[in-house]
């Protein structure tokens, strides 16, 4: 289980407990906050290309996909983002045809894939580039660049392998077999061969995991802005939470083969509808708060009501937790202990910054970031500073679940 | 990466269904193998439950399965006792010109056993060559060649390459920082082979040991020549002399024989828990010994290839005043091997592809059971089958009886597993989302299959026919059960002239079956990339 780039909650058991206490979470903020944040799709808009309607699929005993839904606009590139496990690459199948769905249905165009009749893969009008990238090792990158290309004059498939190997920057790489291409050429071949046959939907299965770290920034930009140019409709799956939150137009968190939360990349980032969505997007801590009048009384001091986003009135005088990002919060070292809240009890070194882990008096544990050149010492007593210049969100208290320890350590 | 999504890629190949032309195909494909031991179990039965205890508890059948018992132990304990050192000396030691020993002490694999067997009587028996030349030192007499040791000796010297190659195998791709930790552990070079290095090649010795097994309980040319009464050379008796029921229940006998060494063999193999890792390509140096310790490995080579190559150049040039004129050798033999050995391949690939597909792909109860149905030839030797399908095909398949189309099909069951084995290898290596990129870009199931699975497969498709033919252009019994009369095929006039006791006139043949036999192992090793640095 790869922990890199953010300390969230990761494995299957943990997550298994948690998630009947994050939907429940996700319906109460929801119900307290102004409509849905940018959720679910906007009736009105274009037709959808894809729509997924309760769709269901399990494998022996395990059940892989539980009832999912959503749908996604002409020329938008949504990705699914969840843990391993979390059923997202089981959907992408199942929208390719790569799988049979045990229930519900998947619609292109609005036209109905599975049900009564199950349209075959090759009949569907869906390009995929696959995480290995699956190129034909047999073949060269012209020729697999033209395999989809059925059916047509050869002038007009050699003419139309020109163009995409023109559009993602190969054209002198033709006659290369995968073997001798590296990682971002082949990526850049698989992507191309997708987009040959003209696909209405283009779905990409953790497109960069294969790549190394450098490549992986590097061919984020390149493939949104090849998809882009290529105008076509795209769903992406991905665990990594920062390609997801850089790709995107929109994001779906999933987790145990749901949908936890859907929406643009900063809403879903900014307003996680519930603790694992929170927790999973970046480093997340978690203040407890009173909410008293117009402000919430926190260990960190006092924040203006305002600042907390949708907090309805019927949460005056309960208990609630912020959820607080490492750069929102700092940390002063002091002379007196009674002038402090807590102290560090870890330091981890990021690179640019440092990460540091400090434990209220009161138990709790917080995440702050500092520059790297700032040094807090590591002994001693300090106070901690909350100075977000953003809306902060929050979750009721007594949704908190009994085990901190799982949240953003 | 990789790992994270296994739970869900390991069903990702699999669509629910098993797609139908092909398990229509594979399930043909088991029941054709299945038939003759059905009928032999079916005739088996008819013998009645009373004659059948008192022909099974005569001194006579437990003289023959004691005998059989210890021609397989001695021979398998001796190949893992030669094969083991050998592939450790070859690959793990400093040991001087390893290449060109890997190769040498390979190479008995290709001399079909009855052919080394034949060699050696004619040279080490009473009156033959070797105590022609000694007797003007007054040796009256040689130590007897005939019997036990000599079939020990001789199926050693053709079977031990099985262990030697799975060993040498393994032991190439073992994970030799392992050796190093054992070493950093305070363990010197002999606890760390017994600690480390044994378990980590157990499972590749086993299954090369099974092999070397498998050929002697089945070889019957060996222990016929070598005059050593086991069960394949009783039963052949048997049939010759139309004491049917007793060559069936001895066939049933050697048949359960098989599957208990089948079932002892995994029961050693125990689970394969090996892991990648580094190497270190450090060899262990042998010091004194280097240069003394290829004294051992020659003296094997030597026996097994030298020896009999020798004697039959010898029998070439010395043929003449000899000759029997209805034993001169014809080109046509040397064809007629070719063709129905080539015919078999065929048939074998063809009938593999559906069963190993279907298990690679898909897995499951179904394609499972066909795959182990596939293996029936394993189990079943040659004379076994032979004498099975002339009861079978003389009564109820009269068209296709004393024609080459009954002995291909016999080929094809006998040597099916070998395409079956190569062939889902090369299925397995196939990455499952390639015929499924084909079908995303428009390819129908078929389409994908032939376009993307077919072109990679091929190189095992090719390997496969391979390890088919040559092992067909060597098999003894069947061929003489069920070939058409008048078909002589090079394996059958070795064996008329071994016969009739006219040595000379095997040579021809048996120096061109070392020359066929020896090309398809090259292309073998060309498909298996057996490097031999």
């Amino acid at each position: 289980m790869s922990n890199k780039g953010q300390s969230t909650v990761d494995t299957d058991a943990e997550r298994r407990t948690e998630s009947p206490v994050g939907s429940e979470t996700a319906e109460t903020a929801a119900d307290g906050s102004d409509a849905t944040v940018g959720g679910g799709s906007r009736p009105g808009s274009d037709a959808p290309v894809l729509e997924l309607d309760g769709l269901r699929k399990s494998y022996a005993t395990e059940t892989v996909v539980e009832g999912l839904s959503l749908s996604v606009r002409e020329g938008e590139i949504l990705t699914l983002l969840g843990p391993s496990g979390c059923g997202k690459t089981t959907t992408l199948r199942l929208i390719a045809g790569l799988e049979r769905p045990d229930g519900g249905s998947v619609r292109l165009n609005g036209e109905s894939m599975s049900g009564s009749s199950f349209v075959a893969p090759e009949d569907r009008g869906v390009g995929v580039v696959f995480q290995e990238f699956a190129l034909f090792p047999h073949l060269t990158a012209r020729e697999n660049v033209a395999f989809g290309l059925k059916n047509r004059p050869d002038d007009e498939v050699s003419d139309r392998v020109d163009e995409l190997l023109e559009l993602v920057d190969l054209a002198g790489q033709g006659d290369s077999y995968p073997d001798q291409l590296s990682g971002g050429q082949q990526q850049r071949v698989a992507l191309a061969r997708s987009l040959a046959p003209e696909p209405d939907i283009l779905l990409l299965d953790e497109p960069f995991s294969n790549l190394d770290v450098d490549l992986r920034v590097e061919m984020r930009e390149e493939v949104r802005d090849i998809i882009k140019r290529a105008g076509v409709t795209a769903v992406s799956v991905t665990h990594d939470q920062e390609e997801a939150l850089s790709i995107s137009d929109r994001v779906a968190v999933m987790t145990d083969g749901r949908i936890e939360q859907i929406g643009e990349p900063e809403t879903v980032f900014q307003h996680p509808e519930s603790r694992f969505v929170a927790a999973f997007l970046g480093y997340a801590s978690f203040v407890p708060g009173y909410v008293s009048g117009d402000i919430v009384e926190t260990d960190l001091g006092t924040v203006p009501r305002e600042q907390i986003h949708g907090l309805a009135r019927e949460y005056d005088h309960t208990r609630i937790d912020l959820l607080v990002r490492p750069d929102d919060v700092s940390a002063q070292p002091v002379a007196d202990a009674a002038e402090g809240c807590g102290r560090v009890v870890g330091r981890r070194y990021l690179g640019p910054t440092f990460l540091y882990e400090i434990e209220l008096d009161t138990g709790e544990s917080i995440q702050c970031m500092h520059n790297h050149d700032e040094n807090v010492p590591t002994s001693g007593p300090v106070d901690l500073d909350l100075d977000a210049d953003h809306e902060l969100a929050w979750f009721p208290r007594e949704q908190r679940p009994e085990d901190d320890a799982r949240y953003g350590t | 990466m990789a790992g994270e999504h296994q739970p869900i890629d390991d069903d990702a190949g699999h669509e629910d269904r098993l797609p139908l032309g092909p398990s229509i195909a594979a399930a043909a494909v088991s029941a054709a193998v299945l038939l003759p031991v059905l009928w032999l179990i079916k005739t088996g039965f008819g013998v009645g439950f009373e004659s059948a205890v008192a022909l099974l508890t005569r001194p006579r059948t437990l003289e023959v399965f004691v005998n059989s018992a210890l021609l397989v132990a001695l021979t398998t304990a001796a190949c893992v006792a030669i094969g083991v050192p050998l592939a450790y000396l070859t690959v793990r030691t400093d040991l001087p010109f390893r290449r060109f020993w890997t190769i040498a002490v390979s190479l008995p694999l290709v001399i079909p056993s009855y052919v080394g067997a034949f060699a050696f009587v004619s040279a080490f028996g009473p009156q033959g060559g070797f105590q022609r030349l000694l007797a003007p030192l007054g040796i009256e007499r040689l130590p007897e060649i005939y019997g036990l040791e000599g079939t020990v000796l001789i199926l050693t010297l053709y079977t031990y390459p099985y262990v030697y190659i799975t060993a040498r195998a393994s032991l190439k791709s073992m994970d030799t920082t392992l050796i190093d930790a054992a070493r950093t552990l305070e363990h010197d070079r002999w606890e760390t082979f017994r600690r480390v290095t044994v378990p980590q090649i157990r499972p590749a010795v086993a299954a090369g040991a099974l092999l070397s097994a498998l050929y002697v309980l089945a070889d019957f040319g060996t222990p016929s020549i070598m005059r050593y009464d086991v069960f394949t050379r009783v039963i052949f008796v048997e049939f010759g002399t139309f004491g049917r029921d007793t060559a069936v229940l001895l066939s049933l006998q050697l048949i359960a024989v098989t599957v208990f060494i089948l079932w002892l063999e995994s029961r050693i193999r125990g689970e394969e828990r090996t892991t990648a890792g580094g190497r270190s390509r450090a060899l262990v140096p042998l010091g004194r010994w280097r240069y003394p310790a290829v004294l051992p490995v020659a003296a094997v080579a030597g026996l097994a290839l030298v020896v009999p190559v020798a004697i039959l150049v010898s029998w070439l040039l010395a043929t003449g005043t000899t000759a029997n004129q209805s034993l001169v050798f014809e080109w046509s033999y040397a064809i007629n091997s070719v063709t129905v050995s080539a015919a078999a391949a065929a048939v074998a690939v063809v009938a593999g592809i559906p069963v190993a597909y279907l298990s690679a792909r898909h897995g499951g109860r179904l394609p499972d059971a066909f795959e182990r149905i596939s293996y029936v030839g394993y189990a079943v030797p040659g004379v076994v089958l032979g004498l099975a399908l002339v009861f079978f095909g003389s009564a109820y398949a009269a068209p296709i009886y004393q024609t080459l189309y009954l002995l291909v099909f016999a080929y094809v069951i006998r040597f099916l597993p070998q395409s079956v084995g190569s062939l889902r290898a090369s299925f397995l290596s196939v990455d499952p989302a390639l015929p499924e990129a084909a079908r995303t870009l428009g390819q129908t199931p078929v389409g994908a299959f032939r376009r993307v699975t077919l072109p990679l497969v091929a190189p095992g498709l090719f390997g496969g026919a391979a390890l088919v033919f040559l092992t067909t252009m060597k098999e003894l019994p069947a061929t003489l059960l069920l070939r058409p009369s008048g078909f002589t095929t090079l394996v059958t006039h070795i064996w008329t002239a071994y016969e009739s006791g006219y040595f000379g006139q095997a040579a021809i043949p048996a120096l061109v079956l070392l020359f066929v036999s020896g090309l398809s192992m090259l292309v073998i090793l060309r498909q298996e990339g057996y490097d031999v640095k």
